[in-house]
């Protein structure tokens, strides 16, 4: 959605409706009042000096006996003239002086950082008050003084982000094409910060109302006989005893002005996020047909998995697994099959719009939608171990809060646990080690120290969700060789969720492939390679170079792209993009029902023959000129 | 699976600085650029390897942060000194008005030594400044240092009790409105906290003390409106001294709660079965320690202007009627000092407010450095 | 087109040395892979290329003339790791095709030539399998794999003799991959670019590269054929970054 489509949008909403009313009602007033009560506003009556509020002067009159309420209404237009002459001085001083590095030269550019950085290291009200005493008193002396100060913060703020544009990639791209710098700042740096500006202009302009009004009201700004609020406000403050309405008007108008201001600034500023879903209930929903636990059991069960959120989008559509003690499952699946959230799901983080429904969700017998696991049963190791540690708190005690919470250990034995625990996940030197913080550790070392926070306890189950993608090859197999040593010696269940089929051929017994939100194939590893009955899943392996791949043939491919969450298909979710595909696959869903002795597929027509057997040749994934075994 | 010894692994045994925006984008996105962000950032490649000879991160930080801190006082001095150069015209004559007596203006001038060549008027300046002395005033021709040194006390006596008003009423207020409305919880008290600190924070403070003036003058005279006295005449200038700073640190504190609940270590804890209680106070708590305590110095800072405004509502006998008295009367060497003043304050609260941050957050003091 | 020869080529960040006298060569029209684990320098390697890292000594030639050391319209060209991030999200895809385009001659009809421009953009978008119709959208409306071949199209508009892609595949998704490596190496046979391929995944490199580098620690530490190399390595780093990758076939 453009940026001018979502302005519109935001001004439909309340907030931009008031902001819109806001804007054209001072407009108004500025422009109608002193044609209307300008001469209310100037005439003196000298009969009717210093009076209360009543008939003839709603807010009474002041020492010349004029009519206060006039004088609000008249001194609009003054406040608002200088409040924008102000905040342009400050926006457009900003904006070129924010420019000014990306544009000027290395050199001359850290120049002007610099000189920005000490200007920005003192409060703007000194600035005012250092630039009134320099220009003088009275209102061009003001409207300098004010619009100069605005410009440090401003000039920051369009300092950092040109700076944050300014070191993207798109930019270092059209450098790398010779885009000259003046293109440069006009095609890419301020389309790009335009949105932030505008906000940043709406809130300057209300700050610059409330210090141009405190100008006044110390009697630095306007001069009699001119008069803006603030100075109205000045003017009335020593009869505040007496006609307390008079003095607080003029501040309401300022105050009622400034919030218009603050309401043009939030539609700039919802305009500027993109959309957001309305939120939901958090709360785990009972399932439409709970089904008995079956008897074998399993450690994990899972029947009809649902996740969906308020905004139409399902990405788990009824997911059943079921996993055995000390068995080691793969989840495997492309972004946006689901696999993520329905390993959330069953650890009961699913982020909070989102609503887990399932016809059975049992772990160690117990039911996961009533309760939550108990103690330490259940490990998590997420992907990026880089945020996934607390910065502030040392490692050791992350890992032995674990078992003092759970097992009310004494401190000390925790702790020794914890140096335990992390040399057993080969930390070097792990008593030290434990004391520090997690940013001292690599990349490898810290996914390390989560694997061995989850073995604090006795864990029963340890999901990791793609718990090497955001490391190095090498320390990606220490980690997965590491999942695996544990997963021996302490007994526990591994559920491995990764995009890579690999990965997960060389840790697990079984694999589950995920596609828009379902399980379509249940295959043992074994089966992989070349014994995939779901054309989805030996495209899966088809794309993939391996170090066997023949060089001389193109990769397999599947065209189109994956469903998007919300979508709705009545069929096969696989069908737009599958060879096979006839009428009844995309008018029918498939289930995922048993496919030979160890395999579960939901297909109508599965590659490989439930019973293999000579006379069922395997078919092709696609055309012959394209499709290929991976690992032929 | 084959298990293979690995020579040596390079990447994983230098500490790796966080990439603090692997956060964002989507997950996949987000997870390669962690993946590569050694080689593509240069920032966070930088402290990949142990320097031998090189000084530590914090002696770096200290010597840039000090440096920083001496340009930017270099920086006042020199405009303090400037001001009375930049006024168009003779400012003593326009201080002591068209009227004066010729012989009266040519003495002040000898007095401030504005007779005198530029370059050594700021050499004298300095050397003045040094020892403390900053001038006499044009009108009165009092020593500026002495009338600093009356009024100091009585701003600081409003500007601190009013932090500690703001630090203590915003940051749980800030926090508990967070945990309370975190992922989209109660859209009515998230619309509620919005509305009335945004509110509050809109009035600007001069504002609020005419108001709580009318109010406790007129309809309840509870306590003094005026002037500097007992204890109970600090209670309506430091409430109009700390609502809108309060009101707006709340707003920002809860905002950097929301933030600190979303991360991923959040979820590790929740994910631990840790009780509320500790999730919050031991895991959020000291994340939002940086973002607070830098958001807390700008509030102090914002707090000390605020007196000037608010001293002049309540007739406060502190700096900020001084600098207003003296800006409407042309006194430029009490003009001078007061800026002085105020800017060395607002350069040493973040100052220290930055060395706070960097002890709380060793992470921000590498990537700064 | 072009060969690409790096000589002692350095880069530092700071005290950092990323890239520690690397001599390279890639051959005319050839493609050359270049993997290593992270941190090992290949990708500052590609941006010092094109002038994005700083280059602290040595020499890039193309064809044998010394190229500048500063980022600008060069005859070697990047494609970047995240299409997310490469690509302007104001500027619609066409805009950012013709913005690589060689600056046109002068013409007397000012219209002519921004529509001989469209034209020329929609040639490359066409060429990397989009829909000329399309090049009205900005790069939100597009998928990765979309979005990585808009990047590739603006690489190619700008006419390199030499491509340097950065590992441009390892930000898509599976499925995607696949496409993008096909293309890629489709448009490198009909132009006839050279190619630096640089990725961490060796089974990528290998099916797509003649000619492999391996680095570690800034250093390059082995080159030569991609069959020798990566079946016979002879540095224990590409045996280490070999026996690391993880195959369907070992299954236990």
């Amino acid at each position: 959605m453009s940026y001018a489509c979502r302005l519109r949008h935001a001004l439909r909403t309340p907030v931009g409706l008031t902001a819109l009313t806001g804007v054209l009602a001072l407009a108004l007033v500025a422009l109608l009042g002193p044609v209307v009560l300008g001469p209310a506003a100037e005439r003196v009556d000298t009969g009717a000096m210093l009076q209360g509020p009543g008939a003839a002067h709603p807010l009474g009159t002041d020492n010349l006996g004029r009519d206060i309420a006039a004088r609000v209404v008249v001194a609009t237009r003054l406040t608002l003239g200088l409040t924008l002459a102000a905040t342009t001085i400050g926006v457009l001083g900003g904006l070129l002086l924010g420019v000014a590095p990306a544009v000027l030269g290395r050199r001359a550019g850290r120049g002007v950082t610099a000189f920005v950085g000490v200007l920005i290291s003192f409060p703007g009200l000194l600035f005012v008050l250092f630039l009134a005493t320099v220009f003088g008193v009275g209102a061009t002396g003001a409207v300098l003084a004010v619009g100069l100060a605005m410009v440090p913060p401003g000039a920051r703020l369009v300092q950092n982000l040109t700076a944050s544009v300014a070191g993207s990639e798109y930019v270092a791209a059209a450098r790398i094409l010779g885009v000259g710098r003046l293109r440069m700042v006009t095609r890419h740096l301020l389309p790009n910060i335009a949105e932030p500006c505008l906000l940043f202009a709406a809130q300057a302009a209300a700050g610059t109302l409330v210090a141009f009004s405190g100008l006044s009201f110390l009697g630095l700004g306007v001069q009699a006989p001119s008069y803006d609020w603030g100075r109205l406000l000045g003017d009335q403050l020593d009869r505040l005893y007496l006609n307390p309405v008079a003095a607080l008007a003029p501040g309401a108008a300022v105050v009622l002005t400034g919030v218009v201001f603050a309401l043009v600034g939030e539609v700039f500023a919802q305009a500027g996020r993109p959309v957001r879903p309305p939120a939901g209930g958090a709360v785990a929903a009972p399932g439409p047909a709970p089904r008995p636990a079956r008897p074998d059991g399993a450690l994990l069960q899972v029947h009809d998995l649902r996740v969906t959120f308020p905004d139409g989008r399902r990405p788990v559509r009824g997911v059943s697994l079921s996993i055995g003690e000390g068995e080691a499952i793969g989840l495997v699946g492309e972004s946006g099959s689901g696999k993520s959230l329905t390993a959330q799901a069953v650890a009961g983080l699913v982020p909070s719009p989102g609503l887990v429904e399932a016809g059975t969700l049992r772990f160690e017998g117990r039911d996961l939608l009533a309760e939550r696991p108990r103690g330490t049963a259940l490990a998590m190791v997420f992907q990026d171990p880089m945020a996934s540690l607390n910065p502030a708190l040392s490692v050791g005690r992350q890992l032995s809060e674990v078992v003092e919470v759970h097992e009310r250990a004494a401190r000390s034995a925790a702790w020794a646990r914890a140096v335990d625990r992390l040399r057993a996940v080969r930390i070097p030197d792990a008593a030290r080690r434990a004391r520090q913080r997690p940013h001292s550790y690599s990349g490898g070392m810290r996914q390390r120290a989560v694997i061995g926070m989850g073995l604090m306890g006795t864990p029963r189950l340890i999901i990791a969700d793609e718990p090497t993608t955001a490391l190095d090859v090498t320390v990606q197999r220490q980690v997965l060789d590491l999942l695996g040593e544990v997963r021996r010696e302490s007994g526990a269940a591994l559920l491995l969720i990764s995009h890579d089929l690999a990965i997960v051929a060389g840790v697990c017994d079984r694999v589950l492939v995920m596609y828009a939100g379902r399980i379509v194939e249940d295959l043992p590893v074994a089966n992989l390679a070349g014994r995939a009955a779901h054309p989805y899943t030996r495209a899966l392996i088809g794309a993939v170079p391996t170090l066997t791949t023949d060089r001389d043939r193109e990769l397999a491919t599947i065209p189109g792209r994956p469903p998007e969450p919300a979508d709705a298909h009545p069929g096969c979710p696989f069908a737009a993009r599958c060879a096979h595909a006839d009428d009844r696959c995309r008018t029918d869903a498939p289930e995922l029902v048993p496919h030979g002795t160890a395999a579960r597929v939901a297909c109508w027509h599965p590659l490989t023959p439930a019973a293999p057997g000579p006379g069922n040749p395997i078919p092709e994934v696609r055309d012959a000129s394209t499709a290929q075994e991976a690992t032929a | 699976m084959r298990k293979t010894p690995v020579p040596h692994d390079p990447a994983d045994t230098r500490p790796a600085a966080a990439p603090a925006g692997a956060t964002a984008g989507t997950p996949r996105a987000a997870a390669t650029t962690a993946r590569s962000g050694a080689e593509t950032n240069p920032v966070d490649a930088t402290p990949a390897r142990p320097r031998r000879t090189a000084p530590g991160p914090w002696t770096v930080f200290a010597l840039r942060r000090t440096g920083r801190l001496v340009v930017s006082l270099a920086a006042l001095v020199t405009a303090s000194f400037a001001m009375i150069h930049l006024i168009p015209g003779d400012p003593v004559r326009t201080a002591l008005g068209p009227t004066a007596d010729p012989a009266l203006v040519e003495a002040r001038r000898q007095a401030l030594g504005l007779d005198r060549p530029v370059p050594q008027q700021f050499a004298h300046y300095l050397a003045e400044l040094f020892q403390g002395r900053l001038g006499e005033s044009i009108g009165a021709g009092l020593p500026v240092s002495d009338v600093i040194a009356a009024r100091l006390p009585a701003t600081l006596s409003l500007a601190l009790p009013a932090f500690l008003v703001v630090v203590l009423a915003a940051v749980p207020g800030g926090m508990w409105a967070a945990v309370l409305t975190r992922d989209g919880r109660r859209r009515r008290g998230e619309l509620a906290f919005g509305s009335v600190t945004g509110a509050l924070a809109a009035v600007p403070e001069f504002l609020l003390a005419v108001a709580l003036v009318a109010c406790f003058a007129v309809a309840f005279p509870l306590f003094p409106v005026a002037s500097r006295g007992g204890p109970d005449s600090y209670v309506l200038p430091v409430v109009a001294l700390s609502v809108v700073p309060a009101a707006a640190l709340a707003r920002i504190v809860r905002v950097e709660t929301l933030r600190v609940l979303g991360e991923e270590y959040m979820r590790t804890a929740y994910a631990k079965r840790l009780p509320a209680r500790l999730r919050y106070l031991r895991h959020a708590l000291p994340n939002l320690l940086a973002s607070s305590l830098t958001v807390g110095g700008l509030t102090l800072m914002a707090l000390l202007t605020g007196t000037v405004l608010v001293e002049n509502v309540f007739a406060w006998p502190g700096l900020g009627t001084t600098i207003v008295q003296a800006i409407t009367e042309k006194d430029y060497p009490m003009v001078q000092a007061v800026v002085l003043v105020y800017g060395a304050a607002a350069l040493l609260i973040t100052f220290a407010v930055d060395v706070a941050v960097a002890v709380a957050d060793p992470r921000s003091t590498v990537r700064g450095s | 087109m072009s060969s690409l020869e790096l000589r002692q080529l350095r880069v530092r960040y700071g005290r950092f040395t990323a890239v520690d006298g690397v001599d390279l060569m890639v051959p005319d029209g050839g493609i050359t892979g270049l993997v290593g684990g992270s941190g090992c320098g290949k990708s500052s390697l590609g941006r010092a290329t094109v002038g994005l890292a700083p280059i602290t000594g040595g020499q890039i030639l193309v064809d044998g003339t010394p190229v500048a050391h500063r980022p600008r319209r060069g005859p070697v060209q990047l494609v970047f790791q995240s299409p997310y991030a490469s690509l302007d999200p104001r500027m619609s895809i066409g805009a950012a095709v013709a913005e690589a385009l060689p600056p046109s001659r002068w013409s007397p009809r000012p219209g002519a030539t921004a529509r001989a421009r469209a034209a020329e953009a929609a040639h490359y978008l066409e060429l990397v399998g989009l829909d000329p119709g399309r090049a009205s959208l900005t790069p939100g409306e597009l998928s990765g794999g979309q979005r990585q071949r808009v990047a590739l199209a603006r690489a190619l508009a700008a006419r390199p003799g030499v491509l340097v892609a950065d590992e441009i595949t390892s930000a898509l998704d599976v499925s995607v991959q696949g496409a993008v490596l096909n293309l890629l190496r489709r448009l490198q046979r009909e132009l006839r670019f050279s190619l630096l391929f640089i990725s961490h995944d060796l089974a990528v490199v290998r099916y797509l590269a003649d000619q492999v580098a391996v680095m570690d620690r800034g250093r390059l530490v082995e080159h030569g054929p991609a069959d020798r190399v990566l079946h016979a390595p002879g540095h224990a780093v590409t045996a280490s970054l070999l026996s690391c990758v993880p195959t369907l076939e070992e299954n236990p």
